[in-house]
């Protein structure tokens, strides 16, 4: 496929996350979009990894292994982070029995 | 010789000092020894002096650089000549014999009162000496502004009254607003030529550079000077002050507005000769100036009532009378007029003292008359000064005042008419004067009458001695036409005017002109007491004036036209400046940019919301500007 359509798909998920994490109230939608983001890199890396391998096939059978090791890094990043992210909205909720992020605005002071 | 010529300012300074510092524990006594003594002393030491000038010995001091920037420099030097010691004798001896005076004069006073007259009488004298002894213009200025905050303090003497404050007030700033006509004619000096010394033996002085000064730079800084000359001499338009300063205790008003403070006006123009016979146009000025202020304030004084007020007014015609001497180049005449009119001056305003002492304080002359029995020294000794100020031979007045005219005919015989005219108005009202006061018959309460006594010994002393000189002091200006080698005074004054004597035509009259010049003059001043003393003797003026009179009592309403044309309309403008430009632009602009920070710092508070949103949203901002920025503009 042309990569084009790639690139466009990833800007649209790109653009969706942030949409969400500027507008939503609830922080575990907010959490969600911006695993999006990430996995829109990820769809982005790939897809570049896949376009430079076909352009290089003949001289260079692993051609373009960097960007599909990357989204490795990405995704066990993605991870920790999403551990340590849930653990923040858990103790959140034990203090405030909400999620909501507009609740929360002590950095005011 | 040097150290005797600084002591002769020290002595008063010193004066000042004790008197001053001390007043409130000395007794009235001593602060009159020592305010007197101090004077004395001065006056000693200026004999000593004249003797040693006689000679020929100029005496030039040096303390000390008081001034320096670069190459131009300003000593603080004394510079004794011939011009400087007849000043030097008339301030010390005239000012001696006032001081004397007031030791009676004022003992009503208390004891710290007292010692503060004294202290700021020594501290005139002084400003004065170093006025008169200054070797440059800006020592000279030193003395200028010394005697006119000695007059303020003088004049405001009896404080706790407003009105003699306001008087204080008007004169001090009226002399300031000459003193800046001074001041820039002495920048201009000194941007023209680098120096303010008078003279210096290698010639580097004002009067041996003159000539390098332009026609135009000589008249501007000749006219400059003039002004700061009309604001301290009292001429016309800065002359209102000197009657309102009759506020002052009466010797002051001997002192300082008779005898010396309005006389250095006279004294810098005449020690600065050179240049004002280079400048005609401005010679030509002082005339006219000098001859308009002797004739509107001789109509003024015909109608006043108030003794002190008449001699006030005269002062004013008679400084009028210098300013033309100058003005047609008779600096000796000028120079002549000042010592005498010292003499009969000083001795009219401490008899009119005598007078007030005597009536308790009043000082209508329409309550008065018929004083010379009760009052017989100060009534001699008044109609000997009236006498001199008239102008009749052989009494001081007519020596001075007839070459005046002499040298004003041989300009321009307008302006001896005019001089002569004022004469007799000069004649007139001192006769006025003189008959309503003395003659006739008493008019005050018979309280008053009760209370009638001649003065003390220290207030008729002084008017004794000064009467002397009233009468004899004509004598050493005797004009050549009467004595072969006469005019002592100018043969004194002569190295001092030499190059002014050099550069001007001498206008020689005629004997036989000169005899009937005297004659005229004479006649018609005696023409004019005669006529005044037998009106008021019989009938004084006792209703109030109307039509032209009132006029001329109003003081022809020159007070009221300063009023409205200049107070008022500053007045106005700072009350516009105030309010408008100070309260809403100025206060407006500080406190507005006060104000606009406010507001900006709490719109921009807004953006610290706690939200995180709102954080998220600022950071993907920035790095879309970033984007933009990078990728899309091309440097």
């Amino acid at each position: 496929m042309k990569i084009e359509y790639y690139i466009f798909l990833s800007i649209a998920l790109f653009c969706i996350g942030i949409a969400g994490v500027l507008t939503r109230r609830n922080s575990i939608i907010v959490f969600m979009c911006i695993e999006l983001m990430l996995n829109s890199v990820n769809l982005l890396l790939v897809a570049f990894s896949k376009m430079h391998n076909l352009a290089q096939a003949a001289v260079n059978p692993h051609a373009g292994i960097d960007g599909q090791l990357f989204v490795f890094f990405i995704m066990v990043v993605a991870a920790a982070e999403v551990s340590v992210g849930l653990a923040i909205i858990v103790m959140m909720f034990r203090n405030t029995h909400s999620v909501d992020i507009n609740f929360l605005n002590r950095l005011k002071h | 010789m040097n150290k005797l010529v600084i002591l002769i300012p020290l002595m008063p300074l010193a004066g000042f000092l004790i008197n001053g510092l001390f007043r409130k524990s000395l007794p009235k006594v001593v602060s009159g020894i020592i305010g007197s003594g101090a004077i004395l002393i001065s006056f000693i030491l200026s004999i000593i002096v004249f003797t040693e000038i006689n000679k020929g010995n100029n005496q030039v001091v040096s303390l000390f650089e008081f001034i320096k920037v670069g190459k131009f420099s300003i000593p603080f030097s004394f510079l004794v000549d011939p011009l400087s010691s007849i000043f030097l004798l008339i301030i010390t001896g005239v000012g001696f014999l006032i001081h004397l005076y007031s030791t009676a004069y004022m003992h009503e006073e208390n004891n710290a009162h007292f010692a503060r007259y004294f202290a700021f009488l020594n501290l005139f004298v002084f400003s004065m000496l170093v006025l008169v002894m200054g070797g440059n213009f800006v020592i000279m200025f030193i003395g200028w502004e010394g005697v006119g905050l000695c007059s303020y303090l003088l004049i405001g003497y009896w404080f706790k009254n407003i009105e003699y404050g306001n008087a204080a007030k008007k004169a001090f700033i009226m002399n300031r607003i000459g003193d800046l006509g001074f001041l820039i004619g002495i920048f201009w000096l000194i941007a023209k030529l680098g120096t303010v010394t008078y003279h210096t033996p290698e010639n580097t002085g004002v009067f041996d550079l003159f000539s390098k000064l332009s026609k135009a730079d000589i008249t501007a800084i000749t006219l400059l000077l003039f002004i700061g000359a009309t604001g301290k001499s009292a001429q016309i338009p800065l002359y209102t002050w000197l009657p309102d300063a009759m506020a002052g205790p009466t010797p002051v008003s001997a002192l300082i507005h008779a005898a010396t403070m309005v006389t250095a006006g006279i004294y810098m123009i005449a020690r600065s000769n050179i240049l004002y016979t280079l400048a005609p146009f401005t010679q030509t000025i002082i005339a006219i100036v000098g001859l308009a202020t002797a004739l509107l304030a001789a109509t003024i004084a015909i109608k006043q009532n108030d003794i002190k007020k008449v001699l006030a007014y005269s002062t004013v015609s008679q400084l009028g009378y210098m300013f033309i001497a100058l003005g047609v180049g008779s600096y000796t005449g000028a120079v002549f007029h000042v010592m005498t009119h010292a003499f009969f001056k000083a001795l009219l305003f401490l008899g009119a003292g005598s007078v007030i002492h005597a009536m308790h304080h009043e000082q209508d002359i329409r309550n008065m008359g018929g004083l010379k029995k009760k009052l017989p020294v100060t009534h001699i000794t008044f109609l000997a000064g009236c006498i001199a100020i008239a102008g009749i031979p052989p009494f001081s007045g007519f020596f001075s005042k007839d070459e005046i005219l002499a040298a004003a005919w041989a300009v321009n015989p307008v302006y001896w008419i005019l001089g002569v005219i004022g004469a007799m108005m000069t004649a007139y009202y001192m006769f006025r004067l003189y008959a309503t006061t003395f003659l006739g018959k008493f008019r005050g309460t018979s309280e008053q009458q009760q209370h009638l006594h001649e003065s003390p010994v220290a207030m008729t002393i002084p008017l004794v001695v000064l009467a002397i000189l009233s009468v004899i002091g004509g004598l050493i200006g005797i004009p050549a036409i009467f004595m072969e080698g006469g005019h002592k005074l100018e043969h004194f004054l002569a190295p001092v005017f030499a190059e002014s004597t050099k550069l001007q035509h001498a206008h020689q009259i005629e004997h036989s002109t000169e005899y009937m010049l005297m004659a005229v003059s004479s006649g018609l001043a005696l023409v004019a007491i005669i006529f005044a003393i037998t009106r008021f003797s019989k009938k004084p003026e006792l209703n109030e004036p109307g039509g032209a009179g009132k006029v001329l009592a109003n003081k022809w309403y020159v007070d009221e036209i300063y009023d409205a044309v200049i107070v008022k309309p500053l007045n106005g403008l700072g009350k516009f400046l105030n309010n408008v430009m100070e309260r809403s632009v100025i206060d407006g602009a500080v406190n507005g940019v006060g104000k606009f920070l406010q507001y900006g710092s709490r719109q921009i508070r807004l953006v610290q919301s706690g939200q995180v949103g709102s954080y998220v949203l600022l950071m993907v901002l920035g790095i879309l500007v970033f984007f933009v920025l990078q990728f899309f503009i091309k440097k």
